[in-house]
């Protein structure tokens, strides 16, 4: 198995000029914290209020 | 040279009545859908009942493989007995399988698709809303855009791609196989635990994908049983010398507009490449089952995968390969065939959403539905100091794909927008102008009195005292608004409409 060749990736062309598009990656990591925290607050106040019933209650039948 | 691949996807929903265990899915989605179809918005103005399906052209167990399905190999049924409208955008809105499901009109690329998927979901919302008024005081219809109730049930959000006949039925299991495994990295919607039996949450408590699990067979006629991960139905709703519909039914239902765009997007151009003749290199996986399975129990991405060859390599790897023989097939052959600016911005998302999952799948969370739950659950469980265990987590995977705007998790993920919501409210009554869904959809608007019957490739007129009139649309690319456009604004009657386009 040693001797296994592995698929190289080759790296794509055009990687340098697109980094000011990937928006999470711009923001501070203090500043994504924060949403999260108001994300949470937000999903304790919406949350199924008996998870356990809610999910014993969720039963689909099959389809395709 | 690649045909115009003309794309949509079918949506069979989760269904609950809250407020009452006396209930039942087939009811609650007719009545759901019903509900809908006799509301101001989703109902034709001058008419009580909604406008039939036609099934005359429905072969669903008609196999690609040219050959007959063995005994073993079920055929799905088609329920004409059940619910069925068609919608002025040109959806088909029905109940199958004890689901309300919703196909969007055909499309003539990914973003489109989007599009029509953001409708479908805001058609449901108000689906909701009409059933309220039918339903006794204290219960509630809710639908979940999901795929399976974490026990071992599973429902589908199938695409279909407009393919070229003339291509190989093997050449496109191999294409589609070594996809369909390898793209669930970024298709995925992300599950809590396990289906498989046997299998803890100790051993897997998160996994990448909710349909994956499902999938028995690399190849099949099958829907419903023994999946298969390349479906051979063979019906092309369309001219069937020219053309075959792949029917894919691996994917899952996403609440991420990025994850729609790349799956499609991604899917499309994959096929295209296989028209154009343009892979230097197949890349064959072997056991795909197996491998299906361990992608999407794979969290970090990293575990190699066997292939034909003997040489390994990750999902990632296979897809940077794809990736760059993509790119390469559009400097030679360009972006027409599946939509010149779409095909751009899906290749340019294709490398962003790879570099992302390769170096640090947190910063693509706005993008990719399994990245985006996965971050709710660990700062959930960050926060209360719980494990995967807990009920309030299995609850939180599940109330992500809650449609209803006050309960959805997903509205909250900070999820990025691809269609802007006033353009989708639009496309919940008006048709793409640029496939026959248009000319359906126009039809329905104007002269609903007059249509007797629709389906993909037909629709059938009452032009009073003559015979009834089915007018064919085998050519999913004609009947756009530039073709009878200006026809159907002439016409005051149908029978004018027939006589202008000499049907």
């Amino acid at each position: 198995m040693a001797e296994r060749e592995q698929i190289k990736k080759t790296s794509p062309k055009e990687q340098d000029q697109e980094v000011d598009e990937v928006p999470a990656g711009s923001e501070s990591g203090e500043a994504l914290k924060a949403e999260l925290d108001d994300l949470l607050d937000e999903i304790d106040d919406v949350l199924e209020t008996n998870a356990e019933d809610f999910v014993k209650s969720y039963i689909q039948k099959g389809g395709q | 040279m690649a045909i115009p691949k003309v794309v949509g996807i079918e949506t069979e929903f989760g269904i609950m009545v809250r407020g009452t265990n006396e209930w039942n899915p087939v009811s609650a989605s007719s009545l759901l859908i019903n509900a809908y179809v006799g509301s101001e918005v989703g109902g034709l103005d001058d008419r009580t009942a909604p406008i039939a399906w036609d099934f005359i052209d429905e072969t669903p167990g008609v196999d690609a493989r040219d050959m007959l399905a063995p005994d073993y190999a079920m055929p799905p049924e088609v329920e004409t007995h059940l619910v069925n409208a068609v919608l002025t955008n040109g959806a088909r809105y029905y109940v199958d399988h004890a689901h309300p499901e919703l196909s969007t009109p055909e499309c003539r690329d990914a973003l489109s698709v989007v599009l029509y998927d953001r409708a479908a979901e805001m058609i449901l919302v108000d689906s909701m809303k009409a059933a309220a008024a039918a339903l006794p005081p204290g219960q509630e219809i809710v639908i979940y855009k999901d795929n399976s109730d974490r026990k071992g049930n599973a429902y589908g959000c199938h695409e279909n791609y407009l393919l070229d006949r003339n291509l190989p039925f093997g050449q496109i299991i191999h294409t589609a196989t070594t996809h369909f495994v390898t793209r669930q990295v970024f298709t995925g919607s992300g599950k809590v635990g396990s289906e498989l039996p046997g299998m803890t949450s100790a051993e897997i408590p998160y996994q990448l994908t909710q349909r994956a699990e499902h999938f028995e067979e690399e190849v099949g006629l099958e829907t419903t049983l023994k999946r298969p991960i390349v479906n051979t139905r063979d019906e092309p709703h369309a001219d069937s010398q020219k053309y075959r519909r792949l029917h894919v039914i691996a994917g899952d239902a996403n609440m991420a507009q990025m994850a729609t765009l790349l799956k499609v997007g991604t899917t499309a151009i994959v096929f295209a490449m296989l028209e154009d003749g343009a892979y230097d290199e197949q890349i064959l996986i072997r056991n795909p089952v197996q491998a299906m399975h361990a992608v999407s129990h794979d969290l970090s991405l990293a575990e190699p995968l066997t292939l034909d060859d003997g040489r390994t390599a990750t999902s990632l790897e296979i897809q940077w390969s794809l990736l760059q023989q993509a790119r390469s097939w559009a400097d030679r052959h360009g972006l027409e065939s599946v939509g010149e600016e779409c095909g751009k911005l899906v290749l340019e998302r294709w490398e962003q959403v790879l570099n992302g999952l390769e170096t640090d799948p947190s910063s693509i969370a706005h993008w990719v539905d399994w990245v985006a739950k996965h971050r709710l659950l660990t700062g959930f469980m960050d926060r209360h100091d719980c494990d995967w265990d807990d009920h309030r987590l299995r609850a939180l995977d599940l109330q992500y794909h809650d449609l209803r705007p006050s309960k959805s998790l997903a509205a909250r993920a900070g999820l990025e927008a691809v269609v802007a919501d006033d353009d989708a409210a639009r496309a919940v009554t008006e048709p793409p102008p640029d496939t026959r869904a248009y000319f359906r959809g126009r039809c329905l608007q104007k002269f609903a009195d007059s249509v007797i019957a629709a389906n993909w490739d037909s629709i059938v007129f009452d032009v009073g005292a003559d015979p009834l009139r089915r007018v064919p649309m085998l050519e999913p690319t004609r009947g756009t608004e530039h073709h009878v456009g200006a026809i159907l604004d002439e016409s005051e009657t149908v029978s004018e409409l027939l006589d202008k386009l000499g049907a």
